[in-house]
Formats: C-alpha cells, sequence, structure tokens
C-alpha cells in the first residue's frame, strides 16, 4: 500500500502507463506538426488519424465524428454556444439539468442572457431527472436538450437513451456530458440516440487539457475556434498529439477492461458503502442502483465536509467534498441542492471515488479511519 | 520540532511578515486563507471567483517563504455572523462595526477552531496587537501595539482568554516601516501593496447601496425631526444616515444641523445643533472583559467610542448582566449605538462592548 490512499478518480486519475508509453514518442523524436507535408509529419497525422479510429470505436462512433479539444469544459461550452446554429437559428428552447457541470450551466446562463430560452430542469432525491418534465419542457421545437450521461458529485447515471428518445420526439437535438462515464460505462452513440457527446482524457488514465466531442455526422456545428482549420475546420489550433494519442490508448484501455475495472471497483465501493453507513448519521447520496462503479458518496450530520477532507488529507487520504472552486475552498454542491437537501446538510458532504489502482487494504484502512474522524469532529474536539 | 501556528495569511504585506518572523521564531508554520464570500454575491461586479481576490497573493507568499497554505470556505458563517449581523444592525437604526464580528465569530472564532482541528497549537495574524499573560493575575491581557498609530486593539476586544492564549500577533512591537522594509528584504510580492481601509464587502463604503441591493432592506422614507419632535423634512431611509452626519440631508437650515439619533420605532432622524451631539454617559452591552472575571466596582479608564478616535477619560460602573455604564469626565461627541466601545488603562485593554441606544 502506498503511503496515501487515492480515492478522489471523479477528480481526475493517474495517467495510466500504457497511455504515458503511447504518448512518450510525441513529445520526444516524432515532434512535427501534423500538418506537414514532410514525412515526419505524415507521420504524426497517421497517429493522430488512429487515436481518432481509437475514440470513436470505443463510442460506436465514426472517425469522422470525432473532434479533439482542450478538455470537457470547452467541448461543453462549445455545443452550448452552438446550439444557435444547429437548427437553422430558429429554435430558442434550450433544456438542461439542474445537476449539470458548470460548464453546462454557466453556458446555459450565457445563453439566457443572450435572448433564448434556457431551462434548467429538476431532479429527484437520486439526481435523476423526470423524462414525464423533459417532454413538458420540451415541447415540439426545442433547440437543444443536454443532460449528462453520470453525474461528477453524486455518481449517479442518468437514463441517457430515454432521454434521447424524449429530446428527439420534441424536435431536439439530444447532447450529453459524458466526461465522468465515458470509459467507466458502455456508451454506444447510436443505441442511446446521442447526437453530441463531451468527454475528458484525465477521467480515465488519459492526460489532463485533452479532450473531445462527438458530433453525429451531418450536424452543421460551427466551428469553436476558429484559425487555421484543423480538425476539419471546427477546432483550429496545431493538435495536442501527444495528449490526443494518450487519451485514445487510455480510453481503448479502459473499455477493454470495463468490465474487470468495473466490478472490481464496484466491488470495492460496496465495501466501503457498507462500512460507512455503519457510521450513525450518515447517508448514501446519490442513486443507489444506477450509480457510476467507483462512485461513492455520503452526507454526514453534523459534519463540516471541508473539516473533514482537511482531516482525511491529515490521515494520508484524498477525498472530495462539495466543487472545489479556483481559490481551492469548498462550496456547498449545486447537486445535493438540487436533490432536494439543505445547504447545512449540503455541507457535510464527502465523495469518495475508487480506480483500478484501490486495494482492499485501503478500504480496510479507510473503515478503520473515517469512523473516527467522523466522532471527532462532532464532538468539536 | 517547533510548535505548530497557522498564520492567517490575506495577502497583504502584514500578515506575510507575521509568517516570516514565527519562521524565524522556530515555529512550524503554515498559511490559511479565509474565503469568505463571492464578488457577484456581495455586488461586487468584478468578476473574480473569491472575495479575497488576494488567495492568488497569499498563496504565492506562501510557496515563496516555504510553507503549506490552505483555503477555508467560512461563507456560511461570514454570511450568518458578520453580513446578516451588519444589516440587522443598521435595520435597527444602529452603525454596527463588521471587522469586530469578523475578528470575533469568524478568526478568532472558527478559523482557531479550524487549526486547532487541524493540529494547530496556535493561530496568529497580522494584527498590530499585543497578548501577554498577566503573572500576577494569571489572566492573558491584550495590549496596544508599539507602533501607537497602527494600533488596532479596538477591533480585538471581543477576544475570550481561551482565544488570547493561542493567538500570536508577532507585529505588536513593529511598527509598519519595520514591516515593509521586511518584506522588501525578503522579496515579498506584495511589500507596496496598500493597506485595506474599507469594509471588506463594501469596498466602495456606499452602506445604504449595499443594504438595499444586496441584503434587499427595503428603506422607509420618514421624517426628519427636531429634538421636540416637529417636522422638518422628509428623510430617505434610517439606513442612509449615520449619528453626527451633517451633509447629504437634502435640507438647507440658518445653522448646521446634524443627525443626533435614528428612532426605529417612530421611523424619525432627529436632527439638532453640534452641542447636542455630545454626551456625558452611555450603556454598553454585550461587554466581553478582558482584564478581569467582571466588573465589581466603578473603574477609571480611557474610553475609545470609534476606531479613528483617540480615548477619552472615564469612569466604569458595573450594570446588569453583561453590561456596564461608562460617564465621561467630558461630554464625548456622536457616540453611535451599534459601534464599540472599548476601555483602557494604558496600554491594557481592560474589555469593551456595543454601544446601545439610550432610553431617554
Amino acid at each position: 500500500m502506498s503511503e496515501w490512499i487515492y480515492a478522489d478518480h471523479a477528480a481526475t486519475t493517474r495517467v495510466s502507463d500504457r497511455a504515458l508509453e503511447a504518448m512518450m514518442p510525441f513529445l520526444r523524436e516524432e515532434y512535427a506538426n501534423p500538418s506537414a507535408v514532410y514525412a515526419p509529419g505524415r507521420r504524426v497525422r497517421r497517429a493522430l488519424d488512429r487515436a481518432r479510429e481509437t475514440v470513436a470505436a470505443a463510442f460506436g462512433a465514426q472517425p469522422g465524428e470525432i473532434y479533439f479539444t482542450g478538455g470537457g469544459t470547452e467541448s461543453d461550452n462549445w455545443v452550448i454556444r452552438a446550439a444557435a446554429e444547429l437548427q437553422g437559428g430558429e429554435k430558442k428552447r434550450l433544456i438542461t439539468s439542474a445537476v449539470e457541470h458548470h460548464a453546462i450551466l454557466r453556458t446555459f446562463e450565457t445563453m439566457r442572457r443572450r435572448g433564448y430560452e434556457a431551462k434548467v430542469l429538476g431532479v429527484d432525491r437520486n439526481g435523476r431527472i423526470s423524462l414525464e418534465a423533459l417532454r413538458a419542457a420540451a415541447g415540439k421545437d426545442a433547440a437543444l436538450v443536454s443532460v449528462m450521461t453520470a453525474n461528477n458529485e453524486v455518481g449517479t447515471v442518468m437514463p441517457v437513451a430515454e432521454i434521447g428518445a424524449a429530446a428527439h420526439d420534441s424536435g431536439a437535438v439530444f447532447h450529453t456530458d459524458a466526461v465522468q462515464a465515458a470509459g467507466h460505462i458502455p456508451i454506444d452513440v447510436d443505441r442511446m440516440g446521442i447526437d453530441m457527446m463531451s468527454f475528458s482524457g484525465h477521467k480515465f488514465g488519459g492526460p489532463k487539457g485533452v479532450g473531445g466531442l462527438f458530433v453525429r455526422k451531418g450536424l452543421p456545428i460551427p466551428p469553436g475556434l476558429f484559425g487555421g482549420g484543423q480538425e476539419r475546420g471546427l477546432r483550429s489550433g496545431t493538435e495536442n498529439v501527444a495528449g490526443i494519442v494518450g487519451m485514445a490508448a487510455a480510453l481503448e484501455e479502459s473499455c477493454r477492461n470495463m468490465r474487470e475495472n468495473a466490478e472490481k471497483a464496484s466491488r470495492l465501493r460496496d465495501r466501503l458503502i457498507r462500512g460507512v453507513l455503519r457510521i450513525p448519521g450518515t447517508r448514501l447520496t446519490g442513486d443507489p442502483e444506477n450509480r457510476l462503479p467507483g462512485h461513492a458518496s455520503f452526507l454526514f450530520d453534523g459534519v463540516e465536509g471541508e473539516a473533514l477532507v482537511l482531516l482525511l488529507d491529515q490521515n494520508g487520504i484524498c477525498a472530495s467534498s462539495g466543487s472545489a472552486c479556483s481559490a481551492g475552498a469548498l462550496e456547498p454542491s449545486h447537486v445535493l441542492l438540487a436533490m432536494g437537501f439543505s445547504a447545512e446538510e449540503a455541507r457535510g458532504s464527502l465523495r469518495l471515488t475508487l480506480g483500478p489502482d484501490n486495494t482492499d487494504a485501503e478500504i480496510d484502512a479507510l473503515l478503520e479511519k473515517l469512523p473516527n474522524i467522523i466522532v471527532r469532529l462532532r464532538s468539536g474536539a | 520540532m517547533g510548535k505548530k501556528v497557522m498564520v492567517g495569511m490575506s495577502g497583504g504585506v502584514d500578515s506575510s511578515v507575521a509568517a516570516c518572523l514565527l519562521m524565524d521564531q522556530g515555529y512550524e508554520v503554515s498559511g490559511v486563507t479565509l474565503h469568505l464570500y463571492n464578488n457577484e454575491d456581495v455586488g461586487i461586479r468584478k468578476r473574480t471567483c473569491c472575495s479575497i481576490a488576494d488567495v492568488e497573493d497569499a498563496r504565492s507568499v506562501a510557496a515563496h517563504i516555504g510553507i503549506e497554505h490552505f483555503v477555508f470556505n467560512f461563507g456560511t458563517e461570514f454570511r450568518r455572523d458578520v453580513i446578516a449581523r451588519f444589516a440587522r444592525g443598521y435595520e435597527r437604526g444602529e452603525t454596527p462595526n463588521p471587522c469586530i464580528d469578523c475578528n470575533r465569530y469568524i478568526k478568532f472564532g472558527k478559523m482557531l477552531e479550524r487549526a486547532r482541528l487541524l493540529g494547530a497549537d496556535f493561530i496568529a495574524t497580522g494584527h498590530y496587537a499585543r497578548a501577554e499573560r498577566d503573572a500576577a493575575s494569571g489572566r492573558w491581557l491584550l495590549k496596544k501595539a508599539k507602533d501607537a498609530s497602527k494600533d488596532q486593539t479596538y477591533v480585538l476586544y471581543a477576544m475570550t482568554q481561551d482565544e488570547l492564549a493561542h493567538t500570536l500577533f508577532p507585529l505588536g512591537g513593529l511598527c509598519k516601516t519595520e514591516v515593509r522594509r521586511i518584506a522588501a528584504e525578503r522579496g515579498l510580492v506584495n511589500a507596496r501593496k496598500p493597506d485595506s481601509e474599507d469594509i471588506c464587502f463594501v469596498p466602495n463604503g456606499n452602506y445604504a447601496e449595499f443594504l438595499e441591493h444586496v441584503m434587499g432592506i427595503r428603506r422607509q422614507p420618514g421624517n426628519f425631526v427636531d429634538r421636540n419632535g416637529s417636522v422638518l423634512g422628509t428623510h430617505q431611509g434610517l439606513i442612509r444616515y449615520t449619528i453626527g452626519q451633517r451633509k447629504g440631508l437634502g435640507l438647507s437650515f440658518e445653522s448646521p444641523k446634524y443627525v443626533l439619533k435614528k428612532d426605529r420605532a417612530s421611523n424619525t432622524v432627529v436632527l439638532g445643533d453640534e452641542k447636542d451631539l455630545f454626551c456625558s454617559r452611555f450603556v454598553v452591552g454585550d461587554v466581553n472583559w478582558i482584564a478581569w472575571e467582571r466588573l465589581t466596582g466603578p473603574k477609571e479608564a480611557g474610553v475609545k467610542v470609534r476606531y479613528s478616535q483617540s480615548e477619552a477619560p472615564a469612569t466604569l460602573y458595573p450594570f446588569e448582566e453583561n453590561r456596564a455604564e461608562v460617564r465621561f469626565r467630558e461630554p464625548q461627541r456622536a457616540v453611535t449605538p451599534g459601534q464599540a466601545a472599548v476601555f483602557y488603562d494604558g496600554d491594557t485593554v481592560l474589555g469593551g462592548g456595543t454601544i446601545l441606544a439610550g432610553e431617554d
């Protein structure tokens, strides 16, 4: 067991050995610009194409439907701002859920200020939206429905296929933010009726600062960045080749080992959940059934999540609570508030997210230390 | 290994130098910056993530001097114990001092609690003040800073014995010029950063606008009256005025008129001559004694009734639970309900409390 326990895989993951290995040539000898016409450039271009094929295959998409970006946030921003032009600019209604990442919600805000009818759907106690509410809100002339595949804070997996169908019934284009889900649960863009999808490399063993957007063939999405015309003219800027290759390798590996990884992570997660729920005044948050494999999230009555995370840190455990703002302080989670918890309840949140490296011994250590820390925080000592 | 101390770092020069000095003294030092509000939530339009846009400064100072740095989010407590109290005080017709509440509830309350939880023996701040243990009485005393012009004991009077025993003020024996010199010598990025003066969450000093637009307090126009109750005109709401104010009343008189009193019950603002602003006795509530457990008989003291004023000689009398009566030797101008009155014996802070509205 390493000297610290990393239980924050929803925040980011270790770059897998295979991904790092795949990246190295492009940080060293294969440094040519993939747009260059000479042989080294063509080699790099080929690597980029292969990465695109790998990523497309992982989602049941065509290579021509994958655009590489600088990460999930960029993909989300691009999609929502593009929504205006997707359907000829006539439809003005955009629909999302209250538990989306801020990359979606804050972009929705700017669209609202630009005159769009931006509707935010509430969720139930488990963090899922209601399909009836979605249909009612969408009507027959919505431009875009954007609902995440799985929630980053509470791990709830949304009924994506049903949401996609409902979106299409209303004439809307369906986007899903799959940043937290990609590489962890099966995603098939055709079967799930997904028109556009955001993903991010560092959530499944790839490097940070690289992600992508799937856009179904034929959807007239406007460019996200203007410039030299890379990514078939839609996302200019010299490609982050090493990052893209590393992300593709990590995604390929994650999908190949998905069942095995998920079984292991779920087993550890369920042990962890059972053990943590033995602590009095503790609740599981998120959907007990439809949740990400390694994802466990809790509320502790009478405990400040921020203090809890700091004490866990002192005990060598990396965990999270709420959503960190850029200053590094923790804000009350908008997700928990949307799920109907009070601000006071939401303060006592803890998220423990496991990955392929976690072990039974680490769960033992967590379950040994956590109850004492909770007792200490509640006694105010 | 030295004792552990967690220094409250605002990103400014004082707390940065405080951290350096504690390291020199052999303490095991870490830094913490408090995240107290989001700018947009308090109506500051500059859209940054955090109140203290100075978090980045503090972090870079901490990295520069080689200490760990934390950020604690005390937004909930700040809203409840500082901003809401400030608004309620104004609604009651008082002129509250939120910096005192922030020190009391946030810095020496919440921050000390959190620091102890994380294993710190002490907290420290860049305040200009001194804490000393009195051998004879065994009590912890709060004393003025060596640099009298920078002394901040006025905003620290609410500190408890426990808080004083676990707080270090490394700047208490230094002058501001020395502090700036130390900062410059150590290459601290913020060595020339100006001192902050205003209430942090109302940086433009327009409290009425803050209360109306951010806190949603509806100002209710009412009457200006003289001391006999005769109506002199219409005021724009109690929150727009403060005791001793002369300008901005929107009325003209043959001789200058001053705000003497704000009466919430009748929603009137009483105006009068400058001489009527002077008062010779008042009562303070919510008193915190530092030099002794309780006041048992009359006691001579210098009394300071606002941050920027010097002390005036007075006698303190015990008065009910948690209260004391102050009788000045000479009447003092514009004693304002909601502000703090702090009692001194020379350099020593005896205690202090909140000025209560008169019963007349």
